[in-house]
């Protein structure tokens, strides 16, 4: 009922910029500025971040992390505070969130914030505004050239394995872990990123999908069209960050990668159990 | 004494760029300017052509003067002339000019091309390498006459090493002068905007390209390089800064820009053929040459739009 009160007070403020201020508090300016995050004259990086985006963005993200899915953070000491770094995590709930709400513990970590980016669908960029928004506060397309390029750069970069097969299952097959791609596990060996690994719990129960409504989303274009809720529900979500591992360059076979992703996967599925046992309720 | 400067030919000599690159030789080389536009006046001691490189009368200039290197800078821009026009003075001229450096045993050739090679999609990756595939034929034919000129001088690249090919593929080149379509967009008071996109755009001060095509001259050392600086703006800041008003224009479907493009003649300044690169993104890498040349821009984006400001503020 808080976030309610809240979006109430919201809609009576009159102007712009006290609403952009409601939004954009001190605090959020203050993470913002204490990131170690090069951008150019005029506030871009190559991949079209950027910081007034990033602001206006960590303050919806900060109300819909705090007041909104109320999320619960484990581990965040395990965030590198400098460096490149690659977070990989159990991906649900038909929306995003669990990217978004992974970002808000990166960038609103008191030990150190970090500007998340997020690897997207290529679709995005052609929907007008959305691809602008998403790419102002980090997201870029999911092309291996870019995430190199970004590591290389020492950016901080979330990436879910399962992809579309994780966030549109059905609510039957919750917290059961998809097949995951090796591909992020050639990019950490490639540019010695550590792989954090994260495993995130509430996200299946904010758009728990019924069934997939296969035409529909042929139809749109899309890669799942979910029956279920229209907007994520208000869920508690429970956050947990395992400790950096490291991978060295010495997998030769595809087979001994897939090990190395196993393990990965194991990790995840450890700190999942961890989140399901604190969960004491699901709303 | 005998001389021993060398003699270098620049072509596209009636351009900003081409001046601005001729000046910066002029005196320690003998240059030699030619342009198919008009018989540039520049010092008394450069010879000047008015010529069209794929006709015949070119390779008079290679007779009467021992050329040493060509710095080959004169392109046909699309608004310029038709389709055809543009392909015989941009494709087949420019073959013409590589046969007759074989021909004359010109010992380096610079060619100016640019990042619209790349193509505007929304599948690009941001900061392409220069191993990157040419995509650009595949938004438009428009088009085609500039990946042709990359493809015919990486022919030779490899089939005539002794032309000592450099190609540079700058990003928009901006400033007092420059008649690119993207110079002549920020000169106008109104310039169309793709509503609900707005692309990261890379930009390069004219002084400081000729700075580079110098930097690539008097290094030599051949090969194909992204030219532009560590910084990024998107393309609606950079109207904005410029000093410009936007024009909505609808981004949807499709075709309906181009369709609105063509039908209002912007053909100069925000053409049907290049409406995917005020959609879509087309960054470089241009950390190769600045490292190999050890160059870098000494003017920043704010120095570049800063001209289109104050050039609106003079009476017309």
């Amino acid at each position: 009922m808080q976030a309610f009160e809240k979006v109430k007070a919201l809609s009576r403020l009159a102007s712009r910029e006290s609403l952009y201020r409601q939004i954009v508090t001190p605090d959020v300016e203050d993470q913002i500025s204490r990131m170690p995050k090069p951008v150019g004259s005029y506030g871009y990086d190559a991949w079209g971040y950027n910081e007034n985006a990033a602001k206006l963005g960590l303050g919806v993200v900060k109300l819909l992390y705090e007041k909104y899915f109320r999320v619960v953070a484990h581990g965040i000491e395990n965030i590198p505070t400098q460096g490149r770094a690659l977070f990989i995590a159990n991906h649900s709930g038909q929306l995003p969130m669990d990217g978004v709400l992974i970002g808000g513990a990166m960038a609103l970590n008191p030990h150190g914030p970090r500007a998340p980016r997020a690897m997207v669908d290529r679709f995005f960029p052609t929907v007008p505004w959305l691809g602008s928004v998403m790419t102002g506060i980090g997201a870029v397309i999911g092309d291996p050239l870019n995430c190199v390029k970004m590591l290389e750069q020492d950016e901080a970069i979330i990436v879910f394995p399962e992809g579309v097969r994780g966030s549109g299952k059905l609510y039957r097959k919750r917290y059961q872990l998809q097949r995951f791609g090796n591909g992020f596990m050639h990019l950490a060996m490639q540019t010695g990123a550590p792989i954090v690994p994260v495993g995130v719990v509430g996200c299946e129960e904010t758009m728990p999908s019924f069934a997939n409504i296969a035409p529909l989303a042929k139809l749109l274009g899309l890669p799942y069209v979910p029956f279920g809720p229209l907007l994520p529900l208000p869920a508690r979500v429970y956050l947990n960050f395992g400790e950096p591992i490291c991978f060295d360059n010495t997998a030769t076979s595809e087979e001994a990668v897939t090990e190395r992703v196993e393990l990965i996967k194991d990790k995840i599925r450890e700190l999942m159990a961890r989140g399901l046992a604190e969960r004491k309720s699901v709303f | 004494m005998t001389d021993k400067k060398k003699t270098v030919l620049v072509t596209g000599a009636a351009g900003s760029l081409a001046k601005r690159v001729i000046a910066r030789l002029h005196g320690r080389y003998h240059v030699i300017a030619v342009d198919f536009r008009r018989k540039v006046e520049t010092e008394p001691d450069i010879p000047s052509y008015k010529i069209e490189i794929h006709k015949r009368g070119f390779e008079d200039v290679f007779r009467r003067h021992k050329i040493d290197a060509v710095l080959h800078i004169g392109r046909i821009f699309p608004h310029e002339h038709d389709r055809t026009r543009r392909y015989n003075a941009n494709v087949l001229g420019s073959k013409k000019l590589f046969e007759l450096c074989r021909k004359y045993g010109v010992a380096q050739v610079i060619v100016h091309s640019t990042y619209y090679v790349y193509g505007a999609s929304a599948y690009n990756p941001a900061l392409l390498d220069e191993d990157a595939p040419l995509k650009a034929s595949e938004v438009t034919q428009d088009l085609v006459d500039s990946v042709e000129l990359e493809n015919l001088a990486q022919i030779y690249l490899w089939k005539a090493p002794e032309l000592n090919i450099t190609i540079l593929r700058p990003c928009n080149v901006l400033g007092p002068g420059v008649r690119n379509t993207m110079s002549v967009l920020l000169m106008r008071p109104l310039v169309p905007v793709l509503v609900g996109f707005s692309p990261m755009m890379q930009c390069l001060h004219v002084d400081d390209m000729a700075d580079a095509l110098v930097a690539a001259f008097e290094q030599n050392k051949p090969g194909i390089y992204n030219v532009a600086p560590d910084d990024y703006v998107t393309y609606q800041t950079m109207v904005e800064q410029s000093g410009c008003r936007k024009l909505p224009v609808p981004s949807v479907p499709p075709m309906l820009p181009k369709m609105i493009s063509s039908a209002l003649n912007w053909g100069s300044f925000f053409p049907p053929y290049l409406v995917n690169y005020f959609k879509y993104p087309v960054i470089i890498d241009g950390r190769l040459f600045r490292q190999t040349f050890g160059w870098t821009p000494r003017r920043s984006l704010n120095d570049i739009f800063s001209y289109y400001r104050k050039h609106k503020l003079l009476p017309h």
